[in-house]
């Protein structure tokens, strides 16, 4: 009889008189769960835009937190005598008695009197040209430069120079320093919280994304299962699969969000000198995100693959104990 | 340890007044009691919704019978944990009707996933699937995937893959509904051999020209009862 689908000539009992001679084709078995298909670009796509930004979130939070700390540990380098006119207060001299105790005390590297001049200058915009300075009450200051390794104790400092001139009054910048830290905190705080959110969104959705690409698989592990698969080989295959799905979507989000921290520190490196790099840098430094916030980008990148894996893992063990529990609907 | 097991246990797979309902409804086998001998040969027939499929997933494992008792190579069905039932399944081959063939894989890998998820290295086994899908007249197609394949040649393939294990017991579910009568009849002989060989086989089939083919047990299936004419 021959067979009209195949051209193979066969004897009474089924088999095969001619056989062809086949093309000896040597190459990889495929792979059981097939390779990738729209709803497996549509989950790559999905990691990948999560873990960017999730790691885009993490690198912003790092960097306000770096900056909040400099910020805090920082002690202007700067602090301000004023000396308030009074009836009766010989004000040059009084500048010069509190500038020589600043001058002398440990931690002052120089106390600097702002001058008549520098005064009117100062005052300038608000009074008008012409002015004389003696005519009007006018406070004067004197700039103490302190050294930043070595800081006074402020209090004593206080003490000393209102013993000498009652009149004198020591700002040593803190209460805006410290304003500054608290608006910080708040900032890291509001960050680390938009970074929580972002996460837990990152894990619904990669979730999500791979219960729907899994949704297409459910007759390959009907047919492994039916074929004798353990539940064990079956989960192994997709987690494997998964787990190179989720890195690979994980890392290009990551390596994206690396790319911008590159670019946006190689920017503020090059625009060091205009006005409006000044102003960002004064806020957050040089936009480095540092080894913690790389190590952070790589972690996302980790635990989103590990996810993605689990996903699929817990969807077969699911998949699985369903077809299972269909067995006994009938019981 | 399979032909030891088929030496002790004459009856691969024998069912007890089972019965089966799914959730509340009727029953849709009544106390149905028969055996599967080795190396046997039957059909399995009866009209359409007379519960041939129902039967045929019990006789695989694939669902539990409401009452009645199952036991499968001296088994009792309700004592088969999880984790050996797929132990018991590749001792028994399935030709689905709608052929479950993975569309991403070729024949060649459809015939051998059974050898694949069992771990075994590929140039274990290269040999004895490109013999069997020789045999099954799928030599030339063996490196194409089954959505280019013809409905008579989908079904050999999900014969071989059902073969390729040399199950004891071999079931199949309308094997011969989407082909033509003279690949029918081909179709009948591969397993005619392959219950000469040793494999008990059950068709399912409501295809009273293929039965007359054959001198065989016929076990007819109608309103969830059975009646089997040796």
């Amino acid at each position: 009889m021959t067979d009209t689908t195949s051209g193979t000539t066969f004897t009474e009992d089924g088999i095969a008189e001619s056989e062809i001679a086949l093309p000896r084709v040597r190459r990889r078995m495929a792979p059981i769960v097939p390779a990738q298909n729209v709803v497996g670009r549509a989950l790559v796509s999905v990691i990948a835009i999560m873990t960017f930004l999730s790691c885009l979130t993490l690198g912003a939070v790092s960097l306000v937190r770096d900056t909040a700390s400099v910020w805090e540990s920082q002690i202007s380098r700067e602090a301000t005598i004023q000396i308030r006119p009074e009836e009766g207060l010989d004000m040059e001299a009084a500048l010069e008695s509190a500038s020589l105790v600043a001058r002398g005390f440990p931690g002052i590297t120089s106390a600097r009197i702002v001058d008549r001049a520098a005064t009117t200058r100062l005052l300038e915009p608000w009074l008008g040209s012409g002015l004389n300075i003696d005519e009007l009450p006018v406070p004067r200051l004197i700039i103490v430069t302190i050294n930043e390794d070595y800081p006074p104790n402020f209090a004593r400092l206080r003490e000393a120079i209102v013993s000498q001139v009652p009149q004198a009054s020591l700002d040593d910048h803190r209460t805006w320093v410290d304003r500054l830290v608290t608006m910080a905190r708040t900032t890291v705080a509001i960050g680390m919280a938009a970074l929580a959110l972002m996460l837990a969104a990152t894990v619904l959705s990669v979730v999500f994304a791979t219960r729907g690409a899994m949704a297409g698989n459910g007759h390959i592990i009907e047919v492994l299962h039916f074929v004798g698969a353990e539940g064990r080989f079956i989960a192994r295959q997709f987690r494997r699969h998964f787990l190179v799905t989720g890195m690979k979507g994980a890392a290009a989000g990551g390596i994206g969000a690396v790319l911008v921290f590159l670019i946006v520190s190689f920017w503020s490196a090059r625009n060091l000198a205009t006005p409006e790099a000044d102003q960002a840098t004064a806020l957050f430094g040089n936009f480095a995100i540092g080894l913690s916030g790389y190590g952070g980008v790589a972690l996302i990148v980790v635990l989103i693959g590990m996810l993605t894996a689990a996903t699929s893992h817990l969807t077969v063990v699911a998949y699985l104990s369903d077809i299972e529990s269909r067995q006994s609907d009938a019981g | 340890m399979a032909e030891a097991a088929t030496k002790v246990f004459q009856h691969l797979i024998r069912f007890e007044n089972v019965g089966l309902r799914y959730g509340m409804g009727a029953e849709v086998l009544r106390d149905v009691s028969f055996d599967i001998p080795a190396r046997s040969f039957q059909f399995l027939s009866g009209p359409s919704g007379a519960g041939k499929t129902s039967l045929l997933r019990l006789l695989f494992l694939s669902l539990k019978p409401t009452r009645g008792l199952i036991t499968v190579f001296g088994k009792d069905r309700s004592r088969i944990t999880r984790r050996e039932l797929p132990l018991i399944r590749r001792r028994i081959g399935v030709v689905f009707q709608d052929f479950r063939l993975l569309d991403h894989l070729t024949t060649y890998e459809n015939v051998a996933l059974p050898l694949r998820v069992r771990g075994r290295e590929e140039s274990s086994y290269r040999g004895d699937v490109e013999e069997l899908l020789k045999w099954v007249g799928l030599g030339e197609r063996m490196h194409v995937v089954p959505p280019v394949l013809s409905g008579g040649e989908k079904q050999r393939a999900a014969i071989a893959r059902a073969l390729i294990e040399q199950p004891e017991i071999l079931l199949a579910d309308e094997p011969t509904g989407n082909v033509d009568p003279p690949l029918a009849r081909r179709l009948l002989r591969l397993f005619i051999e392959m219950n000469r060989l040793g494999t008990a086989v059950v068709i399912a089939t409501h295809d009273l020209g293929l039965m007359e083919q054959v001198d065989a047990r016929r076990m007819i299936l109608s309103g969830g009862k059975l009646d089997i004419y040796d």
